[in-house]
């Protein structure tokens, strides 16, 4: 096993952090770590935490950190954040609101840009999930970017998907559109101090009455909470852990998890694949070529495509 | 590709002026790094502990309180201790200039006083690229 595997598995910071590092990076020895350290994860509990910006996301996190590390929880916190388009930098502004669990060794935060994808978490957040599980961290917590409507991957990497709203986005017909809204195991209704809290909640109760028409007592839950004011935070531990048990008990995390996989399978497939195309492109050179010939009209499209493509497939038959 | 360079930027101690902190963060993320900032009122083991968790190749410190030939040279004794020994360090803020040759003495790379343009920080970084290794 490669030495940083071990030491990863041995729980030392140092090697935690610069094994996300090289995921992040693409390092040549990303896959083998990735495939020696798998066999240890699946322990931990994936905590997704989705919403607008300036939801409170943060906040909320700082405090459940709390309740967590009372009740003798180890947590990791992987902290995503938008690269910007324009200069490829970023800030990662999250764990300001944390810093005050940066001395416990029992608290790993780490600030990701999301380099360019678009779901709402960055291409390494899979990857670095796995290295904290095997770590043996109890429970890892992926902060999103602030999203709008469709920013959804987090379903694809969490066990529970915690959406925070605030009020002021917006009436019931909102609630009602697909995306983001879609995604919620429990709603937090963050900023309750807040006069319009309280609509949001019914807000979020009409759209849910709908959906759950048939079945009313498996609607999610809706905990009502203020970061400022510590409010709510026992609540939403304990709906955290009710709901967990739910899904254990009925098979529900089992298949999510399976499905997160499925997905993380094809997404790898695709991803590979299409590289191999880029470089296949990239060695012809031709693709100048096609360009002239489409500009000048003097082919059309899905011919010179289908052609093209025909021809890798042939090429990389015969290896 | 060029390597992503993370840099962390933290204001040790009890100065609360942060302006030139959030300054340079932006600057530098307009510059293509990845800036991870900390706030305000940081303790050396916290930016220490920091800095190890986020895996960053540099950490800059704003100080303008004064109280820097104390706080600057344990941030860096902290890094070392906690094995951040490729982590290049460096300051700005108010600092006389009688006190920067110390302050390069004990660890600290570079000094960037009050009005230094950003391309200067920048020219720095990119100077140390090389010695950066993953």
């Amino acid at each position: 096993m490669i030495p940083l595997a071990e030491d990863v598995l041995a729980g030392q910071t140092r090697a935690i952090a610069r094994a996300i590092s090289r995921v992040e990076n693409g390092h040549p020895d990303k896959e083998a770590l990735i495939d020696a350290l798998y066999p240890h994860g699946g322990t931990s509990l994936i905590l997704g935490l989705t919403g607008p910006p300036g939801s409170g996301k943060s906040s909320l996190l700082d405090l459940l950190i709390d309740k967590e590390r009372s009740a003798g929880k180890s947590i990791a916190v992987i902290a995503v954040d938008p690269t910007s388009p324009f200069s490829g930098g970023a800030i990662l502004g999250d764990r300001l609101r944390m810093q005050k669990h940066a001395t416990d060794d029992h608290v790993f935060i780490r600030s990701m840009a999301s380099r360019g994808h678009l779901g709402g978490v960055a291409g390494a957040t899979s990857d670095a999930i796995k290295v904290l599980d095997a770590a043996g961290f109890d429970i890892i917590i992926i902060e999103t970017i602030g999203v709008g409507q469709t920013e959804i991957d987090i379903v694809e990497l969490s066990d529970i998907v915690m959406l925070v709203l605030v009020p002021g986005l917006g009436d019931e017909i909102q609630a009602l559109k697909a995306g983001v809204m879609e995604i919620g195991d429990i709603f937090i209704v963050n900023k309750s101090d807040r006069d319009d809290a309280d609509k949001v909640k019914a807000h979020i109760e009409y759209v849910l009455n709908f959906k759950y028409m048939e079945k009313p007592d498996q609607k999610n839950p809706i905990v009502m909470t203020s970061a400022v004011k510590q409010d709510g935070i026992n609540t939403l531990r304990d709906t955290i852990q009710t709901y967990y048990q739910t899904i254990l008990n009925n098979g529900m995390l089992e298949q999510k998890r399976k499905q997160r996989i499925k997905a993380e399978i094809k997404n790898l497939i695709t991803a590979k694949i299409k590289s191999k195309v880029e470089a296949f492109l990239h060695d012809q050179g031709s693709i100048e070529a096609m360009v002239d010939g489409l500009y000048e009209k003097k082919r059309s499209p899905y011919a010179i495509i289908n052609e093209k493509l025909n021809r890798f497939l042939q090429e990389k038959q015969s290896i | 590709m060029k390597q992503k360079l993370r840099i962390l930027i933290s204001k040790p101690g009890l100065d609360g002026h942060d302006r030139g902190a959030k300054y340079i963060a932006r600057a530098l993320k307009d510059a293509g790094y990845e800036v991870i900032y900390t706030g305000i009122r940081q303790s050396p083991e916290a930016i220490a502990k920091t800095a190890i968790q986020e895996d960053v190749d540099f950490v800059g410190l704003s100080l303008l309180s004064g109280a820097h030939n104390e706080l600057f040279p344990e941030v860096v004794r902290t890094i070392r201790e906690a094995g951040g020994n490729n982590i290049v360090i460096f300051g700005g803020g108010v600092i006389p200039e009688d006190d920067i040759a110390d302050l390069q003495k004990n660890g600290i790379s570079a000094i960037f006083t009050t009005g230094t343009p950003v391309q200067t920080v920048i020219d720095f970084i990119e100077n140390q690229r090389e010695q950066i290794s993953h």
